[in-house]
């Protein structure tokens, strides 16, 4: 039977227990403990392989050395030593001891140093000092800024502003207030360096386009709807953002709203604008890009500002509807983070803003100018008028460069100190050549005020035609 | 910026530093027997250190009492709850929307802001929105005018009665040396200014902006910080965010205290450097941080760090501590790292000469590499500064953000901060600057050690001019801050998401403007709003000791 077999086997099997020498049974233990042991033992040890004693850390520690905080500075880097402006920077401007006209400051409609403005800064100072020794939400709102906010929605004819106590933290601080990790922003190549520190805050997918290519623009649009198609799940929280600038800082272009606006809701992306140019110059009443096309406000989500151009003040605001702007109040970095505008930089702002209200001729007086000098600085030899002619901001670039940006930069300076000398203040534009996502070429940049005389520009003209001869004949 | 909602009452067992008084070690404020043996730690450690320090290091974080935890999550939780029956309704319609919403035309795009900062706001903040942005309409000096506004929705929107509420005690702005001020030297100083000047540059520094104003202004930060140059920025927040990325980049290391303002972490991310972060003014976290990172190079290439920057704030705004700075120094020299101090806070506000923290410790300026600072608080006026080697403010005038991309400080702004910074210094043949900075010293001791006495939990340095009072509860945040109005005292009070979610608290600044009436109003009206709304938590009551002099550190325990 198989259970009187099995119980043979057994017994045969302690029988041989018992007949087993010594030396095998110890064998078989041991066999039998070393298996067990493989079994619970890690395979292998990266401790004991990778563990530095204290005396090879300590080692480590006194051998590394450090970069310098900083790489050294050559005595003659071209950004190093500045210009120095004695007495107010307006209309005729001291720079290095010689006095000249003014064609490189923002102060298009000459605000600057209006007695108006001045006398409004004044009042504030004397009643509330100069600083406010708080952020906003600390005791650091004054009536001061509440009115200026109401006065800026109300010129703009949309339903909330905001400011901010500095002009480059405006956009910066806007942006990442409402794209997020994850969210995709299309902007231009162009972009100014405050909306690149924006995009690069915010941590988003940023897709550039050609500069002012619309159907560069389509085309990532669409390459992102099908991509939405694949993942609809994804595509309903992903929010997409357009970021363009009214008037670019760059160029001198200024963005074809109208099919920005199509774009926008036909691939239901959010508009941005950055008009720290185009405020206070385009449009019959100064109110900038939106009102140059026609283009009813409260298609762009937010438009954002400097009041350090137009204005002739410091600071910057944001204005769109409540649902967007308000947002901000607890989530723009640089408003709740920071000390609030200086009162009477508020107050001057608000009374520069009277002042366009009261004078809407003065636009058309400064596109005027505008389209004076640029058609007087066409053909000159060897540089090339560089944006639209009725931006009041627009770069000389040297048609032919020469092969490197240093000495581009070089002869460029050489036509500027020429006209420094003969009483024209002209400045290069400055980029940090390694931070700039798309770097412009080198470029002398022209600023056009309301304050310069007809005399004046064409002297201007005049006098860089006569220099560029010149340094680059 | 603070670290999100994940805090909870353990995250910060406690923080009780001994001091080092004349040699002799003295305890903290410290009951349970648990916590006497963290803090035997930490005296060992001190008293390790103890060689560094030249003055006595009082600092004290008392443990939140347990039940006061375990309240402040039941209001957290009873307010959450509320907070969904009454989006409930509101998405029925039978409670009233007072929220702006999006236009028709663009309902079906994506939602342009996170549900759950919305449900905070609409749910929790705008129950006592009241208690910021309060609009004021005079200087913000020692006592400030507030403007009356009322609610007639729950704080939906705001109307302006036309009424001023005059004369409020200001205990909320940074006007630590009082020079917010609408006469005297430096209002007619920036008057004159103005008029010359005009209020705006329209231009950048390297471009067409750099008026001579700035290049005597930086001069004046070198000598008054003590350092070979300085540079001057439009805005102290933009200081450490638009030059922090000049500094470091891809391969370099940045070690950050986890209380380090917005600022400085919106700097640290812009630069592309790895962020480390170690515990609040925590230095056995600082070194080991060091070490690892010396030790082990960077995480997968294991190429070593190019540079290591260790980022801090002289006085942390919202705790009111004093950096170990004398500590933080030692460990930077030994692991051969960089130092960033953040003086926006204690800049004027500290030490014998007004010179920040570095003068409070006695230390050599050399021995920090960046020096930043702001002019907003002590200065009266606005924006910030660099200050340090030759060499760096070089590299700075070059590469820094600001300076080729931003407008130039207003003319009659660094005409205040010029004025007032020369009369710190006794540069104007007064010693005005002298005693405001006594004053605010005085000030600070009496105002610290009367609240102490007087049962409330208060953080922070006893030296620091910025005294958080502890409130936990949301519903105190409200309650203390209305409470206070009411008796004419404008106070600051903070929550999630400015401190940890049960560490919700009231803070005041002190002032060199604030006389020793107005401190004791403030101190009486406090008292009485404390009591009424039990906010006395403290379980080690301080003897009241009324006439001993102000600069005795002889706190001492009580047994009851």
């Amino acid at each position: 039977m198989a259970t009187a077999a099995e119980q043979w086997v057994l017994v045969e099997m302690v029988q041989a227990l018992y007949e087993a020498p010594a030396y095998h049974l110890i064998l078989e233990g041991i066999l039998i403990l070393w298996i067990i042991r493989l079994l619970f033992s890690k395979t292998y040890k990266l401790q004991e392989r990778s563990d530095l004693t204290v005396k090879e850390k300590e080692e480590l520690i006194e051998e590394w050395q450090p970069e310098p905080l900083v790489p050294p500075i050559s005595k003659d880097h071209p950004a190093l030593n500045y210009n120095i402006v004695s007495g107010p920077p307006s209309h005729n401007i001291v720079v290095n001891g010689k006095k000249c006209v003014n064609f490189a400051s923002f102060n298009f409609l000459g605000l600057l140093d209006n007695p108006r403005v001045k006398a409004a800064a004044l009042a504030s100072l004397k009643k509330y000092g100069v600083g406010t020794c708080g952020p906003r939400g600390f005791y650091g709102t004054f009536d001061v800024h509440l009115d200026l906010e109401d006065r800026l929605a109300k010129f703009m004819k949309t339903e909330e502003a905001i400011i901010y106590s500095y002009g480059f933290a405006t956009i910066a601080s806007a942006i990442p207030a409402y794209s997020k990790r994850g969210d995709i922003v299309f902007v231009d190549r162009a972009a100014c360096f405050a909306i690149q520190k924006g995009l690069q805050a915010s941590r988003s997918d940023i897709k550039l386009f050609k500069h002012n290519d619309m159907t560069d623009l389509e085309r990532l649009l669409k390459e992102q709807e099908m991509e939405d198609q694949k993942n609809p799940r994804k595509a309903r929280v992903t929010r997409r953002f357009i970021v363009a600038e009214g008037l670019y800082m760059n160029t001198g272009t200024i963005c074809p709203l109208p099919e920005l606006v199509k774009l926008k809701y036909k691939y239901k992306a959010r508009i941005f604008l950055e008009e720290s140019l185009s405020f206070g110059v385009l449009g019959e009443h100064g109110r900038g890009v939106t009102e140059h096309f026609g283009i009813s406000i409260d298609d762009i989500d937010l438009i954002s500002a400097n009041m350090e151009n137009s204005l002739a003040s410091i600071g910057g605001f944001c204005c769109g509807r409540s649902f967007v702007i308000d947002h901000q109040r607890l989530s723009g970095q640089g408003y709740c983070f920071s000390a609030s505008l200086p009162p009477l930089l508020a107050a001057a702002a608000m009374e520069a803003l009277n002042i366009m209200e009261e004078n809407p001729g003065i636009f058309s007086v400064l596109k005027e100018k505008c389209k004076r000098i640029h058609k007087a600085l066409q053909g000159i030899s060897g540089l090339k008028v560089v944006g639209e002619s009725l931006s009041p901001a627009f770069h000389l670039q040297l048609k032919d460069s020469t092969g490197s940006r240093e000495k581009d930069v070089k002869l460029l300076q050489e036509i500027v100190n020429h006209c420094m000398d003969r009483s024209i203040a002209l400045t290069q534009a400055r980029y940090l050549e390694k931070e700039e996502k798309c770097l412009p070429p080198p470029s002398i940049r022209v600023v056009v005020t309301v304050e310069q005389t007809d005399e004046e520009l064409e002297r201007a003209a005049h006098t860089i035609k006569e220099v560029a001869q010149a340094v680059l004949l | 910026m603070r670290p999100g909602p994940g805090g909870c009452c353990c995250r910060r067992p406690l923080r009780a530093n001994g001091c080092v008084a004349n040699g002799e070690v003295r305890n903290g404020y410290v009951r349970s027997s648990a916590a006497a043996a963290a803090a035997a730690g930490q005296i060992h450690h001190v008293t390790q250190n103890g060689g560094l320090y030249k003055r006595p290091f009082n600092e004290a974080f008392e443990e939140t009492p347990m039940l006061v935890a375990v309240l402040t999550y039941v209001g957290y939780g009873v307010l959450t709850l509320f907070g969904y029956l009454r989006d409930f309704l509101r998405h029925w319609r039978i409670e009233k929307c007072h929220h702006a919403t999006e236009r028709k035309e663009q309902q079906d795009f994506v939602s342009l802001y996170q549900d759950f900062e919305n449900f905070y706001t609409r749910n929790l903040y705008m129950r006592i929105r009241d208690n910021w942005n309060r609009p004021i309409c005079s200087v913000p000096g020692a006592r400030v005018d507030i403007m009356e506004r009322q609610s007639h929705d729950y704080n939906w929107s705001f109307k302006y009665t036309g009424n001023v509420i005059k004369g409020v005690i200001n205990m909320g702005s940074y006007n630590y040396l009082g020079f917010a001020r609408n006469t005297g030297a430096c209002q007619e100083a920036a008057a004159k200014v103005l008029e010359e000047y005009g209020v705006g540059v329209c231009s950048t520094r390297q471009e067409i902006g750099n008026l001579d104003k700035h290049e005597e202004l930086e001069k004046l930060v070198a000598s008054f910080l003590g350092v070979e140059a300085a540079m001057a920025y439009g805005m102290g927040f933009a200081t450490n965010s638009m030059n922090i990325p000049a500094l470091v980049g891809k391969g370099c290391l940045i070690l950050s205290d986890e209380l380090n303002h917005a600022s400085l972490v919106l700097g640290a991310r812009l630069s592309g450097a790895t962020i480390r972060i170690f515990k609040h003014n925590n230095m056995q976290s600082l070194e080991k941080l060091l070490k690892d990172a010396i030790v082990y190079g960077q995480p997968r290439t294991r190429r070593p760090w190019k540079k290591i920057l260790i980022l801090v704030e002289g006085i942390y705004s919202m705790e009111g501590s004093i950096v170990r700075l004398p500590e933080v120094i030692a460990l930077k020299k030994k692991y051969k790292a960089y130092l960033y101090l953040d003086e926006a806070h204690s800049i004027g506000a500290l030490g014998p000469s007004g010179r920040g923290v570095v003068d409070y410790f006695g230390l050599d300026p050399e021995d920090v590499d960046v020096m930043m600072g702001t002019f907003t608080k002590s200065f009266g006026a606005s924006g910030g500064y660099i200050g340090g080697k030759k060499e760096l403010i070089d590299y700075l005038r070059t590469h820094s953000h600001s300076a080729v991309y931003a407008t130039s400080l207003s003319a009659p702004v660094v005409e205040q901060i010029v004025t007032s910074m020369k009369c710190i210094m006794g540069q104007d043949g007064t010693t005005l600057g002298k005693q405001c900075i006594q004053q605010l010293a005085e000030n600070t001791r009496y105002f610290r050690r009367r609240l102490k006495e007087m049962g409330f939990i208060i953080y922070g340095n006893e030296d620091s001019p910025v005294v958080p009072l502890m409130l936990y509860m949301p519903a105190k945040i409200g309650a203390f801050g209305r409470e206070m109005l009411k008796r004419n005292i404008g106070v600051v009070v903070v929550g999630f998401p400015a401190t940890p979610i049960i560490e919700s608290r009231a803070r005041f600044c002190l002032s060199a403007a604030h006389t020793k009436e107005i401190l004791d109003t403030a101190l009486k009206e406090i008292d009485e709003v404390g009591d009424l709304l039990q906010l006395k938590y403290s379980r080690h009551r301080l003897v009241p000791l009324l006439d001993r002099p102000f600069d005795e550190t002889t706190y001492e325990e009580t047994e009851d």
